[in-house]
């Protein structure tokens, strides 16, 4: 036995342990093989949408638009409000929200590159205006969330079975279809529910930068591996604006 | 990422300024291209090419943050391929879901 140990550490090789795999920590290698399988969630959720969507008929463009069930709304025509103002303002709103949110990656990323400096100061700054950001997000989405159920002006009633209604619910909406609500409810609620966990989870590493637990333990990593959740968050957001919002 | 161990502080700040340059780039990217996403949305343009080029701006999009942002470009090959491989099964599951949905809207709509 003990000749075949030494055989065995001489020739400790990949596969001997010791070794991070792929040159990535474990926790990091773990992060990633999770955003691998939120990633086919969330293209799950947004495949099922466009083949909802492609089941139901698409608006006839020669004639000037309407809100019906009978086809799939026009998102543009939907989502043509924004807070402050009265004017039709199509896909402002949303395109700030998506400025908010690249924006709270960006300075997710000079988190994590002050992180590598071991520079506490700046990974705490830069920490903050991350969560800054990302409750500016999630208070643009309650606003939307609320304009969405509250239903948009009375000279927009939806007509279904004789009832007129505004706004919308899981059962049934202004808009268009029941479905389109329900996705629209499911997949930027999924999403907001991620920003809301990322949002703890940036403040968890904020608070643990404050109380010097980082600089204790010699590295950052911590700030890289919630930076990566971050940025998967902003990644979805840029696919949920393209699918829902501009298709 | 980077690593800082044994660099003079000169090197230290040089590096840095480097990176935090070539962050800033990116999001210049993505600001200009989310820009142009909204301006599209606007023109007059037959809506399956506009629709094309959404999915096209997305994928270039997508690219910048995780390649550059979670860094995956600068990391170990076999984990590049280990995170971007597996999306081919959504190519299949869209393709499969569209010929499913065609076949449900000829069901209800009487194609």
């Amino acid at each position: 036995m003990a000749t075949n140990s030494i055989a065995t550490n001489s020739k400790r090789g990949l596969w001997g342990g010791g070794a991070e795999p792929l040159k990535a920590s474990y926790g990091k290698l773990m992060m990633w093989f999770f955003l691998v399988s939120d990633a086919l969630t969330f293209s799950g959720f947004l495949t099922a949408y466009g083949m909802v969507r492609y089941a139901y008929p698409s608006f006839d463009a020669t004639q000037p638009f309407k809100f019906s069930a009978e086809y799939w709304p026009i998102p543009e025509k939907v989502f043509a409000a924004a807070p402050f103002i009265t004017a039709e303002a199509p896909l402002v709103f949303v395109g700030i929200m998506t400025f908010i949110l690249i924006l709270s990656s960006v300075t997710m990323v000079l988190a994590v590159e002050a992180g590598h400096r071991g520079s506490r100061v700046e990974v705490e700054k830069w920490m903050i205006w991350t969560i800054l950001g990302g409750l500016a997000f999630l208070g643009c989405q309650a606003w939307e969330w609320i304009h969405f159920i509250g239903g948009t002006g009375p000279e927009s009633p939806y007509l279904q079975k004789g009832v007129t209604y505004l706004g919308a619910s899981l059962t049934q909406n202004q808009y268009g279809p029941p479905p389109f609500a329900d996705f629209f409810f499911f997949i930027t609620g999924f999403h907001g529910t991620h920003v809301l966990s990322g949002v703890a989870l940036n403040v968890l590493i904020f608070y643990n930068t404050v109380m010097g637990v980082y600089e204790r333990r010699g590295h950052y990593e911590m700030v890289e591996k919630v930076g990566l959740y971050w940025h998967f968050v902003d990644l979805v957001w840029v696919f949920v604006f393209t699918f829902f919002y501009l298709v | 990422m980077a690593s800082y161990e044994g660099l003079s502080a000169q090197e230290i700040e040089e590096k840095k300024n480097k990176q935090i340059r070539k962050i800033w780039l990116v999001a210049g990217y993505l600001a200009v291209i989310t820009a142009i996403e909204f301006a599209i949305a606007f023109t007059s343009i037959p809506k399956g090419v506009k629709n094309i080029t959404f999915i096209v701006l997305t994928i270039v999009k997508a690219f910048f943050i995780v390649a550059e942002f979670m860094h995956l470009r600068h990391e170990v090959k076999m984990l590049m391929y280990a995170v971007v491989l597996p999306m081919a099964f959504v190519l299949w599951l869209i393709l499969a879901l569209l010929i499913e949905a065609d076949a449900i809207f000829n069901v209800l709509f009487g194609g």
